[in-house]
Formats: structure tokens, C-alpha cells, sequence
């Protein structure tokens, strides 16, 4: 069914454009038609599908069903919403501390904040129409993987010693209430949504995502295109992509100062592995640039001091290179297609 | 006189919903005060876990998104002025 949007590009970039698909104008041209076209079009139909499924899903229930799972539980799922829950990172503070007041383990919040970012109804649509499902599983196992680890550490070491002042208190109040039931949050009611109701919500989010992603999708598609046409094929593996350890901790660290979302982001970690780079290597930059942003964190300094901070980046960097490795390492075996 | 506050982190729907509500009252010829609250502590109070949110008179009335013009206005026009 996709092969509409090869079709699509060939003939705008050769027929109408006149481009030759043997140069690197050509080749990029035509990368960009199709991927620019193919994932606004998935883009657009997907999110309205989800956005029905999901109409009647909000914050305060996510919390009333965390705080009910045992603590263990509650990491996997802290992490699996985090994923599927649609929040603007604008609202994060309020966030962690509806949670935090509520008695839930700063590393369980924190689990749903690390994830967040990185799985994403968009992420997802996109990494399965340009690099299959195989990775886009192992795309989903991984970023859950990083923000259950990240926060299991946080915990182990107590990390909520170092919350601001009236946060902590806030948790404490609630963590010491926890034994008697009255603390629990109650579930609100499900909203009754009509078919109409559910309509109505499809339509605001798809206005509302696809007006805030789409310049993001350009300029993913536009530098993974220029990657495209432009980096010889096999550049990265003869220059980085024999494994050399340090290559994982450089991508990291280049990640870092670039800010973006996941979906400005998986058109150009197409290209990399297309071009040889190795698979570990990009998810480890591509997380980096996902996941560990400075607005972000300047944002939880309202409610963490400086220390807090700079353990959950640090945890968060070492994960990353972890991940890194460890795929690198085993990458032959699972992804044998790349 | 109605005390709007209109809590968010900052973030520039809420700078928009403060302007909706005061608009909204000028357009209606009432004056109505409206106060932007970015301390996290004082959301926390509130309970509040999506931002923008709207509190009038130390009530909240909604949350999660920039509300509708018509429903700022029925907030305006309500009768529960104290």
C-alpha cells in the first residue's frame, strides 16, 4: 500500500522535476518526497485513530491505577504511561507533583517522565513505516527498559533526599498516609463520551499534534535526506562502524547539546543506519538528543535541587551508553537486516 | 469582583487562556481580575496535573487545555460573584 508514495516521488522527482535518480540531488530529492509524504499521511490517520481510542483517558486516572500497583509493578507501568499518555512537556511539573503528592515513588514519576519523550504514538507510526516492526519493537523494549532502570536507580539511592523542600514534605505527608486506604486518590469517573464526544477530541488532537510536529518532520526528513543523497554509503561503517568503544559516549555527547523530539529525529536515524552507522550507536544519539534536553531539566529545577539533577542526567547519560553498547553488541544476531 | 487564576508553569497556553479570560470579560463589559499563578507549590495545592488550568474564586474549573471562548464566558456571566 505505501508503495503509492515511491510512486508519488518518483514521478514528481524525476518526471516533473526532471531529476536524475542517479545523482545525490536526485536521490535526496526524492528520499524527501516519499518520507515527507508517506508519514504525514500515516501521521494523520494515525493519531486520529488513537486519539478516539484513547478520548476518555486522562492524568488523574493514570495516578489513581499507579498508586494501586505494587511497587515493583509500578515501574513497568510508570514507564507504559508515560508512553501512551499524551501530555505536553510544558505540563511536567504539575505532573510530578500531582504524582509526588500522591505517595508515588519519585523513581515510579520519574520512569513516566524518562519514557515520555522517547515512545510516542508518532515515534512509533514512524520508526515502523521506515525501519519495520522488528525494530520498532526493540525500539519500545529499549525506551521503557531506559526510564524503568533510571528510576528503579533514583529509588535505590534514595533520590527523593534531594527533592525541593515542599515537594519532599509533600511526598512524606502522603508516603507516611500511604498504610491507610483514605489516601488512596479515587479513579475519577469515566467520562460517558458519545461517538461525537470521541469525534471531537480525535479532530482537537490531530489539529493540535500534527500543528506542532509537522515542522519537525520537515527538518528530520530534510537532514536525513541531505544524509541521504550526500554521505557516501558506508562512510559511518568504514569511519565508525567497526565498534570502536568511544564511538557510543561520542554520539551521546553530540546528542546532547541538540534538542529535538522523537519525530524530527527517526527520519535522520534512518539514514544513519542506511549509511552503515552502527544500530547501537544511533540509538544512543538519537535518545541522547531525545530524551536528556536542557529546557527540560531547567524546567524540574523548580522542584529538585542541583544534586537531584545531576544524578537523573547522569543516570540517564549512562543508560544511554549502555544501550549503546549492549546493542552494538548483540545487533548482529537480532537485526540482520540492517 | 471575580478573581480568575489561570495556573501553568509558564508555558505559552496559558499565557493565551490568561488573555481569552480577560478579553472575553472586556468584551462582556465586566471587569474581572485575572491572575497568573507559576509557583509549583501553589498548582500543587490545587491538584492540578494538566496545565493551563483555570481556578475562579479558589475553584477549579478546568484544566488540561486552552478552554472555549464560550465556556470562559459562561464563567463570566455566572452568577457566583462573591
Amino acid at each position: 500500500m505505501l508503495d503509492v508514495f515511491t510512486n508519488l516521488a518518483d514521478w514528481l522527482a524525476y518526471q516533473l522535476l526532471g531529476l536524475d535518480a542517479a545523482t545525490r540531488l536526485g536521490t535526496s530529492v526524492h528520499f524527501f518526497i516519499e518520507d515527507t509524504t508517506k508519514i504525514l499521511f500515516l501521521l494523520v490517520v494515525m493519531i486520529y485513530v488513537i486519539a478516539l481510542a484513547r478520548a476518555s483517558m486522562n492524568l488523574e486516572r493514570v495516578r489513581a491505577y499507579i498508586q494501586q500497583k505494587h511497587r515493583l509493578v509500578g515501574y513497568f507501568f510508570g514507564s507504559g504511561f508515560g508512553a501512551i499518555t499524551p501530555f505536553c512537556s510544558c505540563s511536567s511539573i504539575p505532573l510530578f507533583l500531582g504524582f509526588t503528592s500522591a505517595g508515588i515513588p519519585l523513581g515510579i514519576t520519574m520512569a513516566f517522565l524518562f519514557t515520555s519523550p522517547i515512545i510516542n504514538e508518532v515515534a512509533v507510526i514512524m520508526l515502523w513505516s521506515l525501519l519495520g516492526w522488528e525494530f520498532t519493537l526493540a525500539y519500545i523494549v529499549i525506551g521503557m527498559a531506559v526510564g524503568m532502570i533510571g528510576g528503579m536507580i533514583l529509588d535505590a539511592v534514595k533520590g527523593e533526599r534531594w527533592l525541593k523542600d515542599f515537594a519532599a514534605k509533600a511526598y512524606q505527608k502522603a508516603a507516611a498516609k500511604a498504610q491507610d486506604d483514605e489516601n488512596k486518590v479515587e479513579a475519577p469517573e469515566v467520562p460517558k463520551l458519545t461517538m461525537k464526544g470521541r469525534h471531537e477530541f480525535a479532530k482537537d488532537e490531530l489539529k493540535e499534534i500534527v500543528g506542532r510536529i509537522w515542522k519537525w518532520v520537515l527538518i528530520g526528513v530534510g537532514l536525513g535526506a541531505a544524509l541521504h543523497g550526500f554521505v557516501p554509503d558506508g562512510w559511518f561503517a568504514e569511519n565508525l562502524g567497526s565498534g570502536q568503544w568511544w564511538s557510543v559516549p561520542a554520539a551521546v555527547l553530540a546528542g546532547l547539546p541538540l534538542y529535538s523530539n522523537a519525530t524530527g529525529v527517526i527520519p535522520v536515524m534512518e539514514s544513519l543506519i542506511m549509511k552503515g552507522l552502527p544500530v547501537g550507536t544511533t540509538l544512543a544519539f538519537c535518545m541522547s538528543t531525545v530524551a536528556a534536553s536542557f529546557p527540560e531539566f531547567i524546567m524540574l529545577k523548580q522542584v529538585m535541587t542541583f544534586r537531584l539533577l545531576a544524578l537523573i542526567f547522569a543516570i540517564l547519560l549512562a543508560n544511554f551508553m549502555v544501550v549503546g553498547w549492549v546493542i552494538n553488541a548483540v545487533s548482529p544476531w537480532l537485526f540482520s537486516g540492517f | 469582583m471575580k478573581h480568575f487564576e489561570v495556573l501553568g508553569t509558564g508555558c505559552k497556553k496559558c499565557v493565551s487562556t490568561a488573555e481569552s479570560i480577560e478579553r472575553i470579560a472586556q468584551e462582556l463589559g465586566h471587569t474581572v481580575s485575572v491572575e497568573k499563578v507559576t509557583d509549583p507549590a501553589r498548582i500543587m495545592e490545587y491538584q492540578v496535573m494538566s496545565t493551563p488550568a483555570v481556578a475562579l474564586d479558589g475553584k477549579v474549573l478546568h484544566s488540561g487545555s486552552i478552554p472555549e471562548d464560550d465556556e470562559i464566558a459562561d464563567w463570566i456571566n455566572s452568577d457566583s460573584v462573591r
